[in-house]
């Protein structure tokens, strides 16, 4: 989460009266908000002094999301121009997601969806949210509950390929699962 | 310049200066505090926006503009933001006015200027004043008729000169078209400077002047004006996901009104400035719904699996119009403001996106996708007859001036996003061309009153 600092700039606040004219000066500048990053968290407390251990401890399982043979280092799902039907090829994809979702009941999702650059901006939102959708009921089909997941969508505006031709275009018409 | 001035001591004796001070009103004062607080100068003055015509419209006024007579060093040139002001809008011909200068209170030969082709004139003068500010005046004639039209004088300091140029073209646009001028008010863009550098921009309406309301890291999109000008809502990906802000121009201060689970977007205000029309996706897909202006009290107005976006308000509240793809492609449709049924607008093209209609209610100006090419309609709504009026094929996001004759949009020529200019019947153009970075997002702010 960004905080928001406001920085007041310099405020030439000629504050003028204007006489029998017919303007009056502006009080004062408004100040120019700019969004930051928020101050870095403080510094760890220093690690206590390790404990000898008598046992082992048990095997951890190996979390299936940080292999990256698994077929779940693969998050995204491409779509058609214009469309928000999930292609078959991808379908295994997602059942693979939702399956992992309804075994780790602690997680949360977001899925992200995009739009490659041609058309409207309003649009292309409406058109990502609805491929976010997409992905989104096929998990819930696998018995992943809707409240584990928020789809929202970047519509045309954060593209992964800055291209301007299909290459580019069928790169950025996707949506992308993001475990959170 | 010192040429004789050949036409200042011909026949025609001016009429006795009216000396149309105009009074200083307590609307007129608070709207332009208003608009010069959000424009507060940050940081050295940027490079200018150029702004190149590229179509004129079908009549034209033919006006001289001569050179204000200028003591002292005037910062601006007023006579040159005239002249560019009633050239930009298309319904005006410039008359060269040569180097001479004319001080308003000289006595001209109007019949002289007749012959030149001018059928007005604009004459004037800038004094600086002992406390620093500046004293203008203008007169109009009337070369035809052997008559003034308007006189006025203004007193403004230094950085108001190029405010007090708009507003004399504005009250020549007033006088010789009858409609009210917009070149006092202003606008708000989006400029991307990088994938990582967004600014939220107002600007004079002709790009000059241009100050940052705010600045991120992550996109803006769709910003629009609060009926009185005083606020932006606005659609910020600062939080990586889409949250629709309201922004208090002179303060800066800013809230989130709509950060619901999943998408919120597409702010609109209610003319009454109470309320916004947003789109949420909390309850399902793309849905509109009005919200208080402060966020509370989410109302839902449409209900089915099609998309239903980017409403707006018409000017007697009457109307929402929006986009929707409920009969398989994205269209425009209006529906009650309070909700109820929808009724289809757009029949060419299976992609018409975007709606703003004219205050006046006639218009509906939308984005079209035909033959691949994006560009601007204009729907007479009464008549059913469609437009195009422009001339570029990357089109986005038109926005009527608040006089209704010209629309505002985003495009792309070369590769760089650029601002243009159209006036609703399609024959005047310009291009409006920032410094550096894609300028796109344009949304026109209201008269200021």
């Amino acid at each position: 989460m960004s905080s928001i600092r406001i920085l007041f700039i310099a405020s030439a606040a000629a504050l003028a009266v204007a006489g029998c004219a017919s303007t009056k000066l502006a009080e004062k500048p408004a100040p120019v908000v700019e969004e930051s990053k928020p101050p870095p968290a403080p510094a760890p407390a220093p690690a206590p002094p390790p404990v000898a251990r008598v046992e082992a401890p048990p095997p951890q399982p190996v979390d299936l999301l940080n292999d990256p043979n698994s077929v779940l280092a693969k998050r995204s799902v491409y779509f058609d121009f214009d469309k928000s039907l999930i292609r078959a090829e991808f379908q295994p994809l997602i059942e693979a997601h939702g399956r992992y979702m309804v075994e780790h009941v602690a997680r949360q999702i977001r899925i992200e969806g995009n739009c490659d650059e041609r058309g409207g901006r309003e649009y292309n939102l409406a058109l990502g949210q609805r491929r976010a959708d997409a992905v989104r009921e096929r998990m819930e089909l696998v018995g992943v509950t809707a409240t584990r997941i928020e789809t929202i969508s970047f519509g045309k505006e954060k593209p992964k390929t800055l291209g301007h031709d299909e290459k580019a275009w069928a790169e950025n018409r996707r949506a992308d699962v993001v475990y959170r | 310049m010192n040429r004789p001035k050949a036409g200042c001591l011909g026949p025609y004796n001016p009429p006795p200066m009216p000396k149309t001070r105009a009074r200083p009103s307590l609307v007129d004062s608070l709207v332009l505090l208003v608009g010069l607080a959000a424009a507060a100068a940050s940081g050295p003055t940027r490079a200018q926006m150029t702004v190149e015509i590229t179509g004129v419209g079908s009549q034209q006024y033919p006006i001289a503009v001569a050179s204000f007579k200028t003591e002292g060093n005037a910062p601006q040139d007023v006579a040159a933001i005239v002249r560019a002001d009633l050239t930009r809008c298309g319904q005006f011909r410039m008359v060269d006015a040569g180097d001479s200068a004319f001080a308003e209170d000289e006595r001209v030969d109007l019949a002289q200027w007749r012959a030149r082709g001018a059928d007005t004139l604009v004459v004037g003068s800038v004094a600086h004043l002992a406390d620093g500010r500046f004293d203008v005046r203008f007169r109009l004639y009337d070369n035809v008729k052997n008559a003034q039209l308007d006189g006025l004088a203004y007193v403004a300091p230094a950085d108001e000169l190029r405010l007090t140029a708009h507003r004399i073209a504005d009250r020549i646009y007033e006088k010789l078209t009858g409609d009210k001028g917009v070149f006092a008010t202003r606008i708000a863009y989006v400029v991307e400077f990088s994938k990582t550098g967004y600014e939220l921009q107002i600007a004079d309406a002709d790009g000059a002047n241009s100050q940052t309301a705010l600045r991120s890291r992550e996109p803006i999109i769709s910003p629009t004006w609060s009926p009185d000008g005083t606020l932006l809502s606005y659609v910020s990906f600062e939080t990586h996901k889409p949250v629709v802000y309201v922004h208090t121009l002179a303060t800066g201060t800013r809230s989130a009104v709509a950060n619901f689970k999943g998408s919120n977007s597409a702010p609109a205000f209610s003319p009454d400035g109470k309320t916004l029309a947003v789109v949420l996706t909390k309850d399902g897909n793309s849905e509109i719904y009005l919200i208080g202006v402060d966020g509370t009290n989410p109302r839902r107005l449409t209900v089915n699996d099609a998309i239903d976006t980017e409403p707006y308000f018409s000017t007697d509240g009457a109307w929402i119009y929006f986009t929707s793809d409920r009969g398989g492609s994205p269209q425009i449709y209006r529906m009650p403001a309070a909700g109820g049924e929808a009724q289809r607008m757009t029949f060419n093209g299976d992609y018409n996106i975007s709606p703003r209609v004219s205050p006046d209610g006639r218009l509906l100006a939308y984005v079209s996708r035909r033959n691949d090419l994006f560009q601007i309609e204009v729907l007479d709504i009464g008549l059913a007859q469609e437009l195009t009026v422009t001339d570029t094929v990357k089109d986005e996001a038109p926005t009527f001036a608040p006089n209704g004759r010209l629309l505002l949009y985003a495009t792309e020529v070369g590769g760089r996003g650029i601002l243009a200019l159209a006036s609703t019947d399609g024959r005047a153009r310009a291009r409006i061309t920032g410094p550096n970075g894609d300028i796109r997002e344009p949304s026109w702010g209201p008269f200021a009153k």
